[in-house]
Protein backbone atom coordinates (compact mmCIF):
# COMPACT_ATOMS: atom_id res chain seq x y z
CA UNK A 1 0.00 0.00 0.00
CA UNK A 2 2.78 2.23 1.16
CA UNK A 3 4.55 1.54 -2.01
CA UNK A 4 1.93 2.60 -4.08
CA UNK A 5 0.84 5.46 -2.16
CA UNK A 6 4.83 7.43 -2.85
CA UNK A 7 4.60 5.87 -6.41
CA UNK A 8 1.52 8.10 -6.17
CA UNK A 9 3.60 11.20 -4.92
CA UNK A 10 7.13 10.54 -6.53
CA UNK A 11 9.34 13.55 -6.37
CA UNK A 12 9.29 14.79 -9.93
CA UNK A 13 13.28 15.11 -9.98
CA UNK A 14 12.81 11.37 -9.82
CA UNK A 15 11.64 11.60 -13.03
CA UNK A 16 14.19 14.04 -14.51
CA UNK A 17 16.42 11.94 -13.40
CA UNK A 18 15.51 9.04 -15.67
CA UNK A 19 14.66 11.50 -18.48
CA UNK A 20 18.23 13.13 -18.01
CA UNK A 21 19.50 9.78 -18.36
CA UNK A 22 17.58 8.23 -21.31
CA UNK A 23 18.72 11.46 -23.14
CA UNK A 24 22.17 11.58 -22.65
CA UNK A 25 23.60 7.42 -22.19
CA UNK A 26 22.17 6.79 -25.68
CA UNK A 27 24.89 9.61 -26.48
CA UNK A 28 27.21 7.46 -26.46
CA UNK A 29 25.99 4.02 -27.64
CA UNK A 30 26.30 2.77 -30.59
CA UNK A 31 23.18 0.74 -30.78
CA UNK A 32 21.60 -0.13 -34.84
CA UNK A 33 18.34 1.33 -35.24
CA UNK A 34 16.04 0.06 -38.33
CA UNK A 35 14.46 2.90 -39.18
CA UNK A 36 11.20 2.78 -41.04
CA UNK A 37 10.41 4.79 -44.16
CA UNK A 38 7.23 6.57 -43.87
CA UNK A 39 5.46 7.08 -47.32
CA UNK A 40 5.43 10.74 -47.06
CA UNK A 41 9.36 11.14 -46.36
CA UNK A 42 9.34 8.89 -49.20
CA UNK A 43 7.41 11.33 -51.50
CA UNK A 44 9.22 14.43 -50.29
CA UNK A 45 12.59 12.44 -51.05
CA UNK A 46 11.24 11.62 -54.46
CA UNK A 47 10.16 14.97 -55.44
CA UNK A 48 13.97 15.51 -54.84
CA UNK A 49 15.51 12.95 -57.19
CA UNK A 50 12.78 14.13 -59.72
CA UNK A 51 14.35 17.29 -60.06
CA UNK A 52 17.01 17.51 -62.88
CA UNK A 53 20.12 19.66 -62.08
CA UNK A 54 20.00 23.63 -62.71
CA UNK A 55 16.41 23.11 -60.56
CA UNK A 56 15.92 25.94 -58.79
CA UNK A 57 15.03 25.30 -54.97
CA UNK A 58 13.28 27.98 -52.53
CA UNK A 59 14.15 26.86 -49.05
CA UNK A 60 12.35 28.55 -46.62
CA UNK A 61 13.77 29.07 -43.21
CA UNK A 62 10.80 29.67 -40.78
CA UNK A 63 11.96 28.45 -37.18
CA UNK A 64 14.29 29.71 -35.06
CA UNK A 65 16.85 27.92 -32.02
CA UNK A 66 14.56 26.16 -30.08
CA UNK A 67 12.88 24.12 -32.73
CA UNK A 68 16.51 23.52 -34.47
CA UNK A 69 17.05 19.78 -32.89
CA UNK A 70 14.46 19.17 -35.02
CA UNK A 71 14.84 20.73 -37.63
CA UNK A 72 18.22 21.34 -38.12
CA UNK A 73 19.10 17.98 -39.23
CA UNK A 74 16.43 18.12 -42.16
CA UNK A 75 17.74 21.22 -43.43
CA UNK A 76 21.07 19.69 -43.42
CA UNK A 77 20.16 17.06 -45.07
CA UNK A 78 17.72 19.16 -47.64
CA UNK A 79 20.71 20.63 -48.43
CA UNK A 80 23.50 18.71 -49.02
CA UNK A 81 20.61 16.66 -51.36
CA UNK A 82 20.43 19.98 -53.17
CA UNK A 83 23.93 20.26 -53.83
CA UNK A 84 24.86 16.71 -54.23
CA UNK A 85 22.28 17.36 -57.29
CA UNK A 86 23.35 20.45 -58.29
CA UNK A 87 20.11 22.49 -57.28
CA UNK A 88 20.02 25.33 -57.04
CA UNK A 89 18.97 26.65 -54.00
CA UNK A 90 17.49 30.03 -53.32
CA UNK A 91 17.11 30.47 -48.83
CA UNK A 92 14.39 32.88 -47.64
CA UNK A 93 12.60 33.07 -43.77
CA UNK A 94 9.45 34.30 -42.79
CA UNK A 95 11.06 34.44 -39.18
CA UNK A 96 13.75 36.79 -38.15
CA UNK A 97 16.18 33.79 -37.17
CA UNK A 98 15.42 31.37 -39.96
CA UNK A 99 18.21 33.20 -42.23
CA UNK A 100 20.94 32.54 -39.79
CA UNK A 101 19.94 29.10 -39.25
CA UNK A 102 20.18 28.92 -42.98
CA UNK A 103 23.77 30.30 -42.42
CA UNK A 104 24.46 27.52 -39.46
CA UNK A 105 23.31 24.69 -41.61
CA UNK A 106 25.67 25.66 -44.76
CA UNK A 107 28.24 26.06 -42.14
CA UNK A 108 28.05 22.93 -41.00
CA UNK A 109 27.95 21.27 -44.42
CA UNK A 110 31.15 23.11 -46.16
CA UNK A 111 33.45 21.86 -43.20
CA UNK A 112 32.27 18.24 -44.39
CA UNK A 113 35.72 16.90 -46.23
CA UNK A 114 33.62 16.75 -49.70
CA UNK A 115 32.78 20.25 -50.24
CA UNK A 116 35.95 21.73 -48.84
CA UNK A 117 37.00 21.05 -52.73
CA UNK A 118 34.65 22.07 -54.52
CA UNK A 119 32.36 24.09 -52.19
CA UNK A 120 29.20 25.67 -53.80
CA UNK A 121 29.63 28.98 -54.46
CA UNK A 122 27.68 31.80 -53.56
CA UNK A 123 24.95 33.96 -55.49
CA UNK A 124 25.76 30.82 -58.26
CA UNK A 125 25.03 27.39 -56.46
CA UNK A 126 22.88 29.15 -53.22
CA UNK A 127 21.70 32.54 -52.53
CA UNK A 128 20.76 33.77 -48.78
CA UNK A 129 17.60 36.54 -49.59
CA UNK A 130 17.08 37.10 -45.36
CA UNK A 131 14.43 38.05 -43.39
CA UNK A 132 10.85 39.55 -44.82
CA UNK A 133 8.54 40.87 -42.40
CA UNK A 134 4.83 40.35 -42.68
CA UNK A 135 3.88 36.85 -42.43
CA UNK A 136 1.82 35.70 -45.46
CA UNK A 137 1.84 39.17 -47.12
CA UNK A 138 5.43 38.23 -48.19
CA UNK A 139 4.23 35.28 -50.33
CA UNK A 140 1.57 36.77 -51.67
CA UNK A 141 4.00 39.65 -52.72
CA UNK A 142 6.31 36.78 -54.05
CA UNK A 143 3.81 35.54 -56.21
CA UNK A 144 3.99 39.37 -57.72
CA UNK A 145 7.63 39.89 -57.60
CA UNK A 146 10.22 38.21 -56.18
CA UNK A 147 12.49 40.60 -56.35
CA UNK A 148 10.68 43.47 -55.40
CA UNK A 149 9.92 41.55 -52.07
CA UNK A 150 13.55 40.42 -51.70
CA UNK A 151 15.13 43.83 -53.79
CA UNK A 152 18.71 42.73 -51.79
CA UNK A 153 20.12 39.43 -50.27
CA UNK A 154 21.08 38.61 -46.80
CA UNK A 155 25.02 40.06 -47.16
CA UNK A 156 22.77 43.31 -48.46
CA UNK A 157 23.80 42.44 -52.53
CA UNK A 158 21.20 44.06 -54.90
CA UNK A 159 19.25 41.17 -55.85
CA UNK A 160 20.19 42.27 -59.70
CA UNK A 161 23.95 41.74 -59.25
CA UNK A 162 23.38 38.03 -58.09
CA UNK A 163 23.51 35.38 -61.10
CA UNK A 164 21.73 32.91 -59.27
CA UNK A 165 18.45 35.49 -58.84
CA UNK A 166 18.57 36.08 -63.09
CA UNK A 167 15.10 35.25 -64.53
CA UNK A 168 13.38 34.71 -61.57
CA UNK A 169 10.41 36.61 -61.28
CA UNK A 170 7.86 34.93 -59.36
CA UNK A 171 6.95 31.70 -57.86
CA UNK A 172 6.67 29.94 -61.57
CA UNK A 173 9.99 30.26 -61.85
CA UNK A 174 10.87 27.68 -59.07
CA UNK A 175 10.60 23.97 -59.49
CA UNK A 176 10.07 23.65 -55.85
CA UNK A 177 9.94 24.90 -52.51
CA UNK A 178 10.61 23.25 -48.85
CA UNK A 179 9.37 24.76 -46.44
CA UNK A 180 11.02 24.02 -42.65
CA UNK A 181 8.67 25.46 -40.03
CA UNK A 182 7.73 25.22 -36.48
CA UNK A 183 4.95 27.37 -36.40
CA UNK A 184 3.01 30.18 -37.58
CA UNK A 185 3.84 31.43 -40.98
CA UNK A 186 5.00 28.20 -41.52
CA UNK A 187 3.64 25.20 -43.83
CA UNK A 188 -0.27 26.31 -43.36
CA UNK A 189 0.35 29.78 -44.97
CA UNK A 190 2.66 28.42 -47.53
CA UNK A 191 -0.41 25.80 -48.59
CA UNK A 192 -2.58 28.36 -48.62
CA UNK A 193 -0.94 31.35 -50.47
CA UNK A 194 1.43 29.37 -52.51
CA UNK A 195 0.74 26.23 -53.43
CA UNK A 196 -3.52 26.92 -53.76
CA UNK A 197 -3.22 30.42 -55.24
CA UNK A 198 0.14 30.10 -57.02
CA UNK A 199 0.16 26.50 -57.96
CA UNK A 200 3.74 26.52 -56.78
CA UNK A 201 4.94 22.47 -55.60
CA UNK A 202 5.97 22.42 -52.00
CA UNK A 203 6.96 20.07 -49.78
CA UNK A 204 7.97 20.19 -46.01
CA UNK A 205 9.64 19.85 -42.61
CA UNK A 206 7.98 20.32 -39.59
CA UNK A 207 8.58 19.77 -36.25
CA UNK A 208 6.55 16.74 -34.52
CA UNK A 209 3.87 18.86 -33.07
CA UNK A 210 3.36 20.42 -36.25
CA UNK A 211 3.17 17.48 -38.65
CA UNK A 212 -0.11 16.53 -37.52
CA UNK A 213 -1.82 19.51 -38.31
CA UNK A 214 -0.46 19.67 -41.65
CA UNK A 215 -1.22 15.74 -42.70
CA UNK A 216 -4.82 16.47 -44.62
CA UNK A 217 -2.18 18.95 -47.01
CA UNK A 218 -0.54 15.77 -47.76
CA UNK A 219 -3.60 13.41 -48.61
CA UNK A 220 -5.42 16.48 -50.78
CA UNK A 221 -1.37 16.47 -53.15
CA UNK A 222 -1.48 20.08 -51.52
CA UNK A 223 1.58 19.00 -50.30
CA UNK A 224 4.26 17.18 -52.14
CA UNK A 225 6.08 15.39 -48.89
CA UNK A 226 6.39 15.66 -45.17
CA UNK A 227 8.88 15.27 -42.85
CA UNK A 228 8.04 15.56 -39.52
CA UNK A 229 9.85 15.68 -36.38
CA UNK A 230 13.08 13.66 -35.36
CA UNK A 231 11.98 10.78 -36.87
CA UNK A 232 11.56 12.56 -40.31
CA UNK A 233 14.69 14.12 -40.25
CA UNK A 234 15.95 10.43 -39.50
CA UNK A 235 14.32 8.72 -42.18
CA UNK A 236 15.28 11.39 -44.56
CA UNK A 237 18.73 11.05 -43.68
CA UNK A 238 18.26 6.90 -44.32
CA UNK A 239 17.09 7.52 -47.73
CA UNK A 240 20.20 9.94 -48.44
CA UNK A 241 21.95 7.52 -47.16
CA UNK A 242 24.06 10.35 -44.84
CA UNK A 243 23.94 9.53 -40.78
CA UNK A 244 23.86 12.90 -39.34
CA UNK A 245 22.35 13.60 -35.85
CA UNK A 246 18.73 13.19 -36.84
CA UNK A 247 19.74 9.42 -37.02
CA UNK A 248 22.09 10.18 -34.03
CA UNK A 249 19.49 11.44 -31.59
CA UNK A 250 16.68 9.27 -32.86
CA UNK A 251 18.22 6.86 -30.06
CA UNK A 252 18.06 9.51 -27.52
CA UNK A 253 14.04 10.19 -28.70
CA UNK A 254 13.19 6.90 -28.36
CA UNK A 255 14.80 5.92 -25.24
CA UNK A 256 12.93 9.20 -23.47
CA UNK A 257 9.69 8.15 -25.04
CA UNK A 258 10.04 4.35 -23.61
CA UNK A 259 11.20 5.82 -20.41
CA UNK A 260 8.02 8.40 -20.52
CA UNK A 261 5.69 5.20 -21.68
CA UNK A 262 6.98 3.16 -18.52
CA UNK A 263 6.17 6.02 -16.41
CA UNK A 264 2.82 6.40 -17.44
CA UNK A 265 2.04 2.81 -17.04
CA UNK A 266 3.42 2.61 -13.66
CA UNK A 267 1.47 5.71 -12.51
CA UNK A 268 -1.86 4.01 -13.84
CA UNK A 269 -1.22 1.26 -11.87
CA UNK A 270 -0.36 2.82 -9.21
CA UNK A 271 -3.54 4.92 -9.65
CA UNK A 272 -5.52 1.74 -9.92
CA UNK A 273 -4.61 0.10 -7.02
CA UNK A 274 -4.60 2.96 -5.10
CA UNK A 275 -8.05 3.74 -6.11
CA UNK A 276 -9.05 -0.16 -5.54
CA UNK A 277 -8.04 -0.12 -1.77
CA UNK A 278 -9.74 3.30 -1.44
CA UNK A 279 -12.93 1.96 -2.47
CA UNK A 280 -12.83 -1.33 -0.11
CA UNK A 281 -12.11 1.12 2.88
CA UNK A 282 -15.34 2.87 1.85
CA UNK A 283 -17.30 0.01 1.17
CA UNK B 1 -13.07 61.27 -36.06
CA UNK B 2 -10.89 58.87 -33.96
CA UNK B 3 -12.85 55.94 -34.51
CA UNK B 4 -14.11 56.75 -38.40
CA UNK B 5 -10.84 57.11 -39.99
CA UNK B 6 -9.40 53.70 -39.30
CA UNK B 7 -12.53 52.40 -39.73
CA UNK B 8 -13.30 53.61 -43.35
CA UNK B 9 -9.28 52.46 -43.93
CA UNK B 10 -9.62 48.59 -42.65
CA UNK B 11 -12.86 48.37 -44.78
CA UNK B 12 -11.48 50.02 -47.81
CA UNK B 13 -8.12 47.73 -47.22
CA UNK B 14 -10.18 45.00 -46.47
CA UNK B 15 -12.14 44.91 -49.03
CA UNK B 16 -9.77 45.79 -51.97
CA UNK B 17 -7.53 42.49 -50.76
CA UNK B 18 -10.70 40.49 -51.21
CA UNK B 19 -11.40 41.42 -54.32
CA UNK B 20 -8.28 41.57 -55.52
CA UNK B 21 -7.92 37.39 -54.58
CA UNK B 22 -11.02 37.25 -57.17
CA UNK B 23 -9.98 39.86 -59.53
CA UNK B 24 -6.36 39.71 -59.53
CA UNK B 25 -6.30 42.56 -62.81
CA UNK B 26 -6.01 46.36 -62.68
CA UNK B 27 -6.90 48.75 -60.48
CA UNK B 28 -7.59 45.26 -57.78
CA UNK B 29 -4.78 43.41 -58.57
CA UNK B 30 -2.31 46.11 -57.77
CA UNK B 31 -4.09 47.90 -55.48
CA UNK B 32 -3.70 44.70 -52.95
CA UNK B 33 0.14 44.44 -53.88
CA UNK B 34 0.02 48.12 -52.94
CA UNK B 35 -0.86 47.68 -49.69
CA UNK B 36 0.29 44.46 -49.22
CA UNK B 37 3.44 46.75 -49.51
CA UNK B 38 2.31 48.82 -46.72
CA UNK B 39 2.70 46.67 -44.18
CA UNK B 40 6.33 46.48 -44.32
CA UNK B 41 6.25 50.20 -43.70
CA UNK B 42 3.95 49.63 -41.01
CA UNK B 43 5.88 46.94 -39.34
CA UNK B 44 9.12 49.50 -39.06
CA UNK B 45 7.00 51.90 -36.92
CA UNK B 46 6.16 48.74 -34.82
CA UNK B 47 9.43 47.08 -34.91
CA UNK B 48 10.33 50.81 -33.10
CA UNK B 49 7.60 51.30 -30.94
CA UNK B 50 8.35 47.70 -29.69
CA UNK B 51 11.92 48.52 -29.05
CA UNK B 52 10.82 51.62 -27.37
CA UNK B 53 8.13 50.28 -24.85
CA UNK B 54 10.64 47.43 -24.22
CA UNK B 55 12.99 49.90 -22.72
CA UNK B 56 10.17 52.12 -21.16
CA UNK B 57 8.72 49.08 -19.64
CA UNK B 58 11.70 47.42 -17.67
CA UNK B 59 13.54 50.74 -17.54
CA UNK B 60 10.60 51.73 -14.94
CA UNK B 61 10.73 48.52 -13.57
CA UNK B 62 14.43 49.59 -12.94
CA UNK B 63 14.23 52.38 -11.66
CA UNK B 64 11.28 52.18 -9.17
CA UNK B 65 13.27 48.30 -8.08
CA UNK B 66 10.14 46.42 -8.63
CA UNK B 67 10.33 42.97 -7.81
CA UNK B 68 12.30 40.68 -10.03
CA UNK B 69 14.34 43.87 -11.37
CA UNK B 70 17.38 42.12 -11.93
CA UNK B 71 15.64 40.30 -14.84
CA UNK B 72 14.47 43.47 -16.10
CA UNK B 73 18.22 44.42 -16.35
CA UNK B 74 19.48 41.46 -18.16
CA UNK B 75 16.28 42.07 -20.62
CA UNK B 76 17.60 45.38 -21.75
CA UNK B 77 21.31 45.09 -21.50
CA UNK B 78 20.85 41.79 -23.66
CA UNK B 79 18.01 44.03 -25.92
CA UNK B 80 21.04 46.62 -26.24
CA UNK B 81 23.94 44.76 -26.75
CA UNK B 82 22.49 42.75 -29.74
CA UNK B 83 21.15 45.54 -31.72
CA UNK B 84 24.48 47.25 -30.85
CA UNK B 85 26.45 44.74 -32.45
CA UNK B 86 23.84 44.09 -35.11
CA UNK B 87 23.74 48.18 -35.87
CA UNK B 88 27.56 49.18 -35.80
CA UNK B 89 28.49 45.59 -37.55
CA UNK B 90 31.11 45.41 -35.07
CA UNK B 91 33.55 43.11 -36.15
CA UNK B 92 32.40 42.58 -39.76
CA UNK B 93 31.89 44.66 -42.46
CA UNK B 94 31.43 48.51 -41.57
CA UNK B 95 28.39 50.62 -43.73
CA UNK B 96 25.04 50.00 -43.84
CA UNK B 97 24.51 47.53 -46.59
CA UNK B 98 27.48 45.07 -44.88
CA UNK B 99 26.49 41.44 -43.64
CA UNK B 100 26.33 41.82 -39.70
CA UNK B 101 25.92 37.89 -39.63
CA UNK B 102 29.62 36.99 -41.90
CA UNK B 103 31.27 34.79 -39.54
CA UNK B 104 33.67 36.24 -36.61
CA UNK B 105 31.63 39.36 -36.29
CA UNK B 106 30.05 40.21 -32.88
CA UNK B 107 26.06 39.90 -33.85
CA UNK B 108 27.00 36.15 -35.17
CA UNK B 109 29.11 35.14 -32.39
CA UNK B 110 26.24 36.12 -29.89
CA UNK B 111 23.80 34.60 -31.88
CA UNK B 112 25.73 30.62 -32.22
CA UNK B 113 27.44 30.83 -28.38
CA UNK B 114 24.74 32.68 -26.45
CA UNK B 115 21.25 33.18 -27.85
CA UNK B 116 20.76 29.80 -29.58
CA UNK B 117 21.90 27.52 -26.25
CA UNK B 118 19.68 30.01 -24.07
CA UNK B 119 16.74 29.24 -26.79
CA UNK B 120 17.77 25.13 -27.28
CA UNK B 121 18.03 24.85 -23.39
CA UNK B 122 14.75 26.55 -22.61
CA UNK B 123 13.06 24.45 -24.88
CA UNK B 124 14.71 21.21 -23.94
CA UNK B 125 13.26 21.80 -20.64
CA UNK B 126 10.09 20.94 -21.82
CA UNK B 127 10.88 17.53 -22.45
CA UNK B 128 10.98 16.97 -18.60
CA UNK B 129 7.96 18.81 -17.52
CA UNK B 130 6.11 17.14 -20.01
CA UNK B 131 7.37 13.68 -18.96
CA UNK B 132 6.48 14.59 -15.43
CA UNK B 133 3.68 16.06 -16.07
CA UNK B 134 2.45 12.65 -18.27
CA UNK B 135 3.17 10.55 -15.39
CA UNK B 136 0.69 12.98 -13.07
CA UNK B 137 -2.39 13.35 -15.69
CA UNK B 138 -2.30 10.40 -18.55
CA UNK B 139 -4.50 8.80 -16.15
CA UNK B 140 -7.16 5.66 -17.59
CA UNK B 141 -10.08 7.26 -15.66
CA UNK B 142 -13.08 6.72 -18.18
CA UNK B 143 -13.34 5.76 -21.84
CA UNK B 144 -12.37 8.52 -23.48
CA UNK B 145 -8.82 9.16 -21.74
CA UNK B 146 -8.03 5.30 -22.11
CA UNK B 147 -8.67 6.15 -26.14
CA UNK B 148 -6.53 9.06 -25.91
CA UNK B 149 -4.02 7.12 -23.50
CA UNK B 150 -3.74 4.18 -25.98
CA UNK B 151 -3.07 6.38 -28.37
CA UNK B 152 -0.66 8.12 -27.29
CA UNK B 153 1.20 4.90 -26.07
CA UNK B 154 1.01 3.94 -30.33
CA UNK B 155 2.44 6.93 -31.39
CA UNK B 156 5.61 7.53 -28.77
CA UNK B 157 6.36 3.81 -29.33
CA UNK B 158 5.41 4.19 -33.27
CA UNK B 159 7.80 6.92 -33.45
CA UNK B 160 10.63 4.89 -32.15
CA UNK B 161 13.09 2.28 -33.87
CA UNK B 162 11.90 0.18 -30.45
CA UNK B 163 7.92 0.30 -31.98
CA UNK B 164 8.90 -1.49 -34.72
CA UNK B 165 10.80 -4.16 -32.94
CA UNK B 166 8.11 -4.56 -30.26
CA UNK B 167 5.66 -5.97 -33.07
CA UNK B 168 7.67 -7.46 -36.07
CA UNK B 169 7.09 -11.14 -34.92
CA UNK B 170 3.94 -10.26 -36.28
CA UNK B 171 2.47 -12.81 -38.93
CA UNK B 172 2.07 -10.58 -42.62
CA UNK B 173 -1.67 -10.86 -42.25
CA UNK B 174 -1.45 -8.91 -39.12
CA UNK B 175 1.03 -6.54 -40.44
CA UNK B 176 -2.11 -4.11 -39.86
CA UNK B 177 -1.51 -4.81 -35.85
CA UNK B 178 2.14 -3.49 -36.17
CA UNK B 179 2.72 -0.32 -33.78
CA UNK B 180 4.16 1.77 -36.59
CA UNK B 181 1.61 0.88 -39.09
CA UNK B 182 -1.15 1.65 -35.94
CA UNK B 183 0.99 5.06 -35.55
CA UNK B 184 0.38 6.20 -39.37
CA UNK B 185 -3.50 5.01 -39.43
CA UNK B 186 -3.46 7.10 -36.37
CA UNK B 187 -2.09 10.15 -37.91
CA UNK B 188 -3.75 9.64 -41.35
CA UNK B 189 -7.78 8.74 -40.70
CA UNK B 190 -8.38 9.80 -36.74
CA UNK B 191 -5.99 12.54 -36.96
CA UNK B 192 -6.28 13.89 -40.17
CA UNK B 193 -10.53 13.84 -40.12
CA UNK B 194 -10.03 15.87 -36.56
CA UNK B 195 -7.72 17.68 -38.27
CA UNK B 196 -9.91 18.80 -41.13
CA UNK B 197 -13.20 19.62 -38.97
CA UNK B 198 -11.21 21.61 -36.89
CA UNK B 199 -9.02 23.59 -39.89
CA UNK B 200 -13.21 24.04 -41.57
CA UNK B 201 -13.85 25.37 -38.48
CA UNK B 202 -11.39 28.29 -38.32
CA UNK B 203 -11.89 28.50 -41.64
CA UNK B 204 -14.99 29.60 -41.42
CA UNK B 205 -14.56 31.28 -37.95
CA UNK B 206 -11.91 33.61 -39.73
CA UNK B 207 -14.43 34.58 -42.99
CA UNK B 208 -16.65 35.51 -40.26
CA UNK B 209 -14.53 37.42 -37.56
CA UNK B 210 -13.14 39.64 -41.27
CA UNK B 211 -16.30 40.29 -42.62
CA UNK B 212 -17.27 41.61 -38.76
CA UNK B 213 -13.65 43.70 -38.69
CA UNK B 214 -14.62 45.16 -42.38
CA UNK B 215 -18.15 45.93 -41.96
CA UNK B 216 -17.16 47.68 -37.99
CA UNK B 217 -19.02 45.52 -36.28
CA UNK B 218 -16.56 44.07 -34.76
CA UNK B 219 -14.30 47.20 -33.39
CA UNK B 220 -12.00 45.90 -30.41
CA UNK B 221 -8.50 46.31 -32.21
CA UNK B 222 -9.79 49.98 -32.20
CA UNK B 223 -9.13 49.81 -28.54
CA UNK B 224 -10.28 50.31 -25.12
CA UNK B 225 -13.21 53.53 -26.31
CA UNK B 226 -14.16 52.17 -29.21
CA UNK B 227 -17.93 52.03 -28.83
Amino acid sequence: MEFFEKLMSIDRRVIFLFVGAALIVPLFLDIEQKIEITPEVQTLYDAFMELPPGSKVLMTFDYDPPSAPELQPQAITALRLCFDRNLKVIIIGLWPMGPMQANLALETIFIEKKYLDREPIYGVDYVNLGYSPGNELVIQRMGSSIPSTFPRDFRGTPIEEIPLMQGIVNFSNLDFILNLSAGYPGTVEWVQFAVDRFHATMGACNTAVQAPLVYPYVHTGQLTGLSGGMKGAAEFEVLTGFTGKGTKFMLSQSFAHIIVVLFIIIGNIAYFVTRGREKEKIG
Amino acid sequence: MRRQIPLVITFIVGSVLIISVFIPHKPFGRLGENFSVYFDIIAVFAFILGGGNLLRVHGNRIYRKHKDWPYSMVTVAGFLVMMIAGLFKIGGSPGITGDLTEPGSMFEELYMYVFTPLMATMFALLAFFVASASYRAFRAKNREATILLLAAFVILLGRTPFGVKLTSWLPGSLSFLEIPNLATWIMSVPNMAGQRAILIGIALGVIAMALRVILGVERTYLGADSD
